[in-house]
């Protein structure tokens, strides 16, 4: 099963955590808001793409099926 | 308002004869509209221009749905849509039953700025008339809306109509599948609803008729700043824009540049403006977007870069301030180009302005930063020698000039969100 990240940037408010657990795919701007170098997560990432989600403290980072119908 | 008759509805159906009985309460089935405006290719004239079949189709036969009619126009250089509802009410309430029989839908509201209120009172008038008259079977409730520039994004109306304040949000869901009370929900800009009152009555080879075969009909258009007669006009799709600034009685003064399709559009300069067809397709080939259709005409007396650092001031206390990189990007990126504006001189390039562009385009919950960074994108494009001037002598004579983009100001400014 292969995933993407998403972020809701309404409910993200740059705690940062994401960037801590996950910095090969996540690193934050200047003002210490996500950004995502590549919304899909290779398979071997896919563990810790968990992690991150699950500690996000406003629950910003969204972890989706890749085949999803969502955009 | 006092300025505009408003057509009774008398008038009104003695100019266009009665709402023609298209959908669910007519003969033939309910979708028949649908592919009627399908058929003729109109698109949404708020901004968007998505196609409205399609967008009406996505909403259809999903069981009590709700339609809006977005009438709260948030750009400061428009105003056909309060030009429209104002002499033409009956003619979007037309298209608001017409859609509402189409999608199946149980409610309907028509939406504008609630600070305007004598509007809000002749469109409450209006409706009045139609209840007398039995027109509407699906009632339509008037609302005044918050006024703010990303209050009358279609998400932003919804969680207003529910109960939330006017900003956007998050999506999925989109409002087609989740809106108004959780129903699918069918927005369109009243224009549009308007075209689709015409295209019931006169069909869609009548509509294919004006513009392109790719963008056909006709939509208004508002044409200001160095212009004889600046106003509102009525062209048809595939226009040139420097056409749209003649039907305006053409320049007032030399003219540099044309702002198109408003504070999410991008500057022209003029002599590439001039031929550039006013689609949707015409303006993206440059860089641009056809938004609601302004036109600004901008002297070669002025200072575009002090006008462009106005806007994007504007543009960023304009933020819902929910999303981390437009509450603190476009601040930061008004705050570079009133730099390269005012003071300049430092010899730092472009980069710096293109970096904030880059960090903020993409990364909001609605498209409010991508808006602005496109437009501010498009002054570094279209005014090399003026940015190149300004960051090596520093501000021009031409920044003291008398400000021409409208920007509201604060005392004009709606600052309750609820």
């Amino acid at each position: 099963m292969s995933y993407r990240l998403r972020i809701n940037p309404i409910a993200c408010d740059g705690h940062g955590m994401c960037a801590e657990l996950l910095p090969e795919i996540i690193e934050l701007d200047r003002w210490g808001y996500p950004i995502l170098r590549s919304p899909t997560v290779p398979p071997v990432m896919a563990a810790h793409a968990k992690r991150a989600a699950r500690a996000c403290p406003t629950l910003a980072l969204l972890l989706e099926p890749a085949t999803g119908t969502h955009r | 308002m006092s300025r505009y008759r408003v057509t009774s509805l008398a008038e009104h159906e003695w100019r266009y004869g009665a709402v023609p009985p298209c959908g669910r309460s007519g003969r033939t089935r309910p979708e028949r509209l649908i592919d009627v405006v399908e058929a003729s290719g109109l698109t949404g004239r708020g901004g968007a221009g998505f196609p409205t079949g399609r967008k009406m189709r996505s909403v259809a036969g999903r069981g009590a749905t709700v339609v809006v009619a977005n009438g709260a126009e948030g750009e400061p250089a428009s105003s056909k849509d309060r030009l429209l509802l104002a002499r033409l009410p009956h003619l979007v309430l037309d298209g608001i039953t017409l859609a509402a029989d189409a999608v199946g839908a149980c409610e309907a509201y028509l939406c504008a700025h609630r600070r305007e209120t004598g509007l809000l009172d002749l469109l409450r008038d209006a409706v009045a008339e139609r209840e007398a008259a039995g027109i509407d079977p699906v009632p339509i409730r008037i609302t005044g809306i918050p006024g703010r520039y990303v209050s009358s994004e279609q998400s932003s109306i919804v969680q207003y109509l529910n109960g939330g304040p006017g900003k956007p949000t998050f999506s999925p869901p989109r409002t087609h599948d989740r809106g108004v009370r959780g129903r699918p929900t069918l927005v369109n800009n009243v224009e549009t609803l308007a075209q689709v009152a015409l295209i019931a009555r006169y069909g869609d080879r009548w509509f294919r008729g004006a513009g392109l075969s790719s963008a056909p009909g006709s939509m208004l258009v508002t044409v200001s700043g160095a212009v004889r007669r600046p106003g509102i006009y009525e062209i048809e799709m595939g226009t040139p824009a420097g056409q749209a600034v003649m039907l305006a009685g053409g320049p007032a003064e030399p003219l540099q540049a044309l702002l198109v399709g408003g504070y999410f559009g991008a500057w022209l300069p003029a002599r590439i403006a001039w031929p550039v067809p006013m689609t949707p397709a015409g303006l993206r080939a440059v860089g641009g977007a056809l938004g609601a259709g302004v036109v600004i005409a901008l002297p070669a007396a002025s200072c575009p870069l002090s006008e462009t650092a106005r806007v994007i001031r504007y543009l960023a206390g304009e933020s819902a301030a929910q999303c981390g990189p437009c509450l603190f990007g476009l601040p930061a990126l008004a705050d570079a180009v009133a730099d390269l504006a005012y003071h300049g001189g430092r010899r730092a390039g472009t980069g710096p302005i293109a970096a904030l562009i880059r960090l903020t385009e993409g990364r909001g919950a609605c498209r409010h930063p991508d808006g602005a960074g496109q437009f501010v994108r498009s002054a570094l494009r279209a005014f090399t020698a003026d940015v190149g001037r300004h960051d090596r002598h520093g501000p021009c004579r031409a920044i003291r000039r008398a400000p021409l983009l409208p920007v509201p100001g604060d005392e004009d400014r709606d600052w309750d969100w609820t």
